[in-house]
């Protein structure tokens, strides 16, 4: 009965989108308030109806009703409850209901909370999303139903969650990323708008702003919480593969990282007006790619997704749609956006301009990269990989660039400066950094001369050069007043927000960079009572035991480690099979710390009571996370400024203003 | 984020779920960073997409075995790639080589770079030549933004 019933609500769910799709637009062009109170009254509905077919899935595992075909092969007895609760987007037809249902939370979030825009405006809006609506609830009903019932056989027990996926990271993973994905829809959404309406005035970019501020945070810490994930759950150590499925969610967080700084030039000077809308679309439509990639089964093999084409084939059509259309209504009414912005070639408008532009090209390294192995397979014979080699390059080629530029351009004054006098506040710092950054890779590689790596000794200055020149960016915006303190408070809350999400940069980019050059990897042989010495820390395997988990059977170690002679931590990593699938799994133990993490995953068992184990010593690395959370709190900031706080005198204002012009 | 190829290697039953962990004996430092250095490079040919260092499939396993002879018996990582992918093709590289093919891959970036940077370049050069001829202020979105 459950299932039937949030089919059920998914259906009613997509008649609803439908009429949000044409119903909103039909409204705004008329200007029919009731069809406008409408679009309000849908998104709400949607967004229940969405909930409540979620609701409906989400009992159906809490039950173990293992008729739903989704719930047998994802689900099992003895499955915890909590990841049975996180078994709902465990796999490709819950994630996509999450994606959905997280879609129609935007829509009432912004039925909500922009009552401060033009009626016509906020109706086209939802519109859009209602039109985005359609066709991925179409696509979750028509081809990747959770519903579809597996009777009259019915299994007796399900066949388990994939192991890797039974752990905290992955509660929480998916619904982060799906947030900032969907997110984008909302600026997307906006332009479209905008567009359509013909106004893309600056109010349009402040509107647009803290919506896609949001977003940026939800993805920012997604993609981080994916990261950590990978580093403590995959066992091998390591924290991004610039795999295909990481890529496609790298994608629009570059391109929306752009679009915040677009955004902000539009907003303040009217600049760049017709470049941010596209950037916009784009960054909407990378979004869907990173879905497309993800969902179509494409990635396994060009000739996989022909093989089973109905999913891919849809989301292709649809990716198609959106970039087409959106594309087509952009260069139909773009050439009616003026920017009226006077800049020089040394302005912050310019400095922005080359953010977006290293920014841009950074996105399109990630994307071929990304797509020329499909291309190459899809039109020859042959088949190519790209990987981190690649990557790593290119990416720095344009990255290095973007960290050296960031301190000027946060102090760099809109429309004219002084590069001279700009560059002499900053050389004493800058002279600083190298000293400092050659000390400290000196310093990691053990005071020695030998096996010296430039690029790590150059990725540590700029990282500390970002982070001392946004100190001195603070010194000299708070020595503008009598004392420092009063200074400081004057900072707005959105420079506070990039101060520390700039900071959060340096801080990731000294993780990579730190870890990728100084961290030690060692496999070892071990018998237990054995001590082995590992790059001058010695393991010693104090005790080795059988556990009976929930659902697995765990071989548990501990380790006792210790560095010349202080006793460091106890570690216990662990081997498990589980029962329903009989997968081995590595548990990795961890001693996580704010310099270094020592890591012990085990191998497997050799002769004579002997096992290989892997140790690692990483230093570090937490600081690529911790960046992630800076780069977050630094949007939460953002978005959190006094002037989107004001909306409601500025509602008032911007109708007056409105009045005024008529 | 690597998730989904883990699923899809657990549809394809290939175990890999677990680091390959072996403990090879190597004449000297420098070999055994090239060791790891070469098998972090080379892609597992029956695998979704992992490297032959993070894959558990016996081919992987073989093939560390051979990079490690080779690697002992003295021949450079060119000679050890070189052999790799005339058996099983470009695949096995994942830093795809300079040829006609990767072209595109390898100077496009830097080709759009420039097409952007030369647009840039040339608005604001027109741009610069206006705004001296006409100075108005065209701010049009007045700030209330103390931090500038």
């Amino acid at each position: 009965m459950i299932p039937e019933l949030g089919n059920f609500f998914l259906i009613l769910a997509f008649i609803n989108a439908i009429l949000l799709g044409t119903l909103s637009f039909y409204g705004a062009h008329t200007n029919h308030k009731g069809l406008i109170q409408f679009s309000h009254r849908a998104s709400t509905s949607i967004f229940l109806l969405m909930l409540a077919s979620f609701v409906c899935l989400t009992i159906s595992f809490i039950q173990n009703d293992f008729s739903v075909a989704y719930v047998a092969s994802h689900s099992n007895t003895q499955l915890p409850i909590y990841y049975r609760i996180s078994a709902v987007w465990g796999a490709h037809e819950g994630s996509l209901l999450l994606w959905v249902l997280i879609l129609t939370g935007w829509i009432f979030a912004v039925s909500k909370f922009s009552k401060s825009l033009p009626d016509t405006m906020i109706a086209r809006v939802l519109g859009v999303m209602g039109l985005i609506a359609v066709g991925f609830v179409s696509f979750t009903l028509f081809t990747s139903n959770p519903f579809e019932r597996e009777l009259p056989f019915m299994p007796i027990d399900g066949a388990d969650l994939n192991p890797l996926l039974q752990d905290f990271g992955l509660i929480v993973h998916p619904p982060m990323l799906y947030m900032g994905y969907v997110g984008f829809s909302v600026v997307f959404a906006f332009a479209i708008a905008g567009l359509l309406q013909g106004e893309l005035d600056h109010k349009w970019a402040k509107w647009s702003r803290p919506w896609t501020t949001v977003a940026w945070i939800f993805m920012t810490l997604g993609i981080a919480l994916g990261s950590w994930w990978a580093y403590y759950e995959l066992g091998w150590g390591g924290w991004w593969f610039w795999d295909p499925v990481e890529n496609a969610s790298f994608l629009p967080w570059l391109a929306g990282t752009a679009l915040i700084h677009s955004l902000a030039a539009t907003e303040k000077r009217g600049a760049f007006k017709s470049w941010t809308v596209l950037l916009a679309i784009l960054t909407f439509s990378l979004s869907l790619l990173g879905t497309f990639l993800v969902r179509s089964g494409v990635l396994t093999s060009v000739h996989a997704f022909a093989n089973d084409p109905v999913r891919g084939k849809f989301i292709l059509v649809f990716l198609a749609i959106v970039v087409g259309a959106s594309l087509l209504l952009y260069a139909i009414q773009s050439s009616k956006v003026r920017s009226q912005s006077n800049y020089t070639l040394v302005s912050r408008e310019i400095a922005l301009l080359f953010n977006n532009a290293l920014l841009a090209v950074s996105t399109f390294v990630v994307l071929v990269g990304t797509l020329h192995p499909l291309m190459v397979e899809a039109f020859t014979d042959g088949k190519s990989s790209v990987g981190p080699p690649y990557f790593n390059l290119m990416f720095s080629v344009f990255f290095i660039p973007i960290l050296l530029l960031m301190p000027l351009g946060q102090q760099i004054s809109w429309k004219k400066d002084d590069l001279p006098a700009l560059l002499k506040k900053y050389v004493w710092w800058f002279l600083s950094c190298i000293f400092l950054g050659l000390l400290l890779t000196f310093g990691l590689n053990g005071f020695s001369f030998t096996d010296i790596e430039p690029m790590a000794i150059l990725g540590t200055i700029l990282g500390l050069w970002v982070i001392a020149g946004t100190v001195k960016y603070i010194q000299l915006q708070s020595a503008k007043s009598q004392t420092r303190m009063a200074g400081m408070r004057k900072i707005s809350r959105s420079y506070w927000g990039m101060i520390l999400a700039h900071i959060g940069v340096a801080v990731t980019t000294l993780g990579v960079v730190l870890t990728s050059y100084y961290s030690i990897e060692k496999d070892i042989r071990i018998v237990i009572g054995e001590t082995v010495e590992v790059e001058g820390l010695s393991v010693h395997f104090k005790d080795f035991k059988n556990i009976q988990g929930p659902n697995y059977i765990s071989s548990k170690a501990i380790f006792d480690v210790s560095k010349s002679g202080d006793f460091i931590a106890e570690l216990k990593p662990e081997k498990r099979r589980y029962n329903a699938s009989q997968m081995v799994m590595t548990e990795a133990a961890i001693d996580p710390g704010l310099f270094r993490d020592v890591y012990i995953a085990m191998g497997e068992p050799l002769d004579n009571s002997a096992w290989a184990i892997r140790v690692y010593y990483k230093p570090f690395v937490r600081w690529i996370w911790l960046g992630a959370i800076f780069m977050a709190l630094g949007g939460i900031l953002a978005m959190t400024d006094k002037r989107y706080r004001e909306k409601k005198f500025k509602k008032k204002a911007s109708q007056e203003a409105i009045a005024d012009g008529q | 984020m690597k998730k989904l190829i883990v699923i899809f290697c657990a549809l394809l039953m290939v175990q890999l779920a677990h680091a390959v962990i072996e403990t090879y004996e190597f004449d000297n430092e420098e070999q055994e960073k090239l060791y790891y250095e070469i098998i972090n490079e080379l892609r597992c040919p029956k695998c979704q997409n992992q490297t032959i260092a993070d894959s558990d499939a016996p081919l992987s396993r073989d093939l560390r075995y051979i990079v490690q002879q080779k690697i002992k018996a003295g021949e450079t990582k060119r000679q050890i790639l070189a052999y790799m992918q005339e058996r099983y093709g470009d695949f096995v590289l994942y830093d795809p080589p300079l040829q006609p093919a990767n072209y595109i891959l390898w100077f496009s970036p830097l080709i759009i770079f420039l097409i952007i940077l030369a647009v840039v370049v040339a608005r604001v050069g027109r741009r610069e030549v206006t705004s001296e001829e006409d100075d108005t202020d065209a701010n049009a979105s007045p700030s209330n933004d103390k931090g500038e």
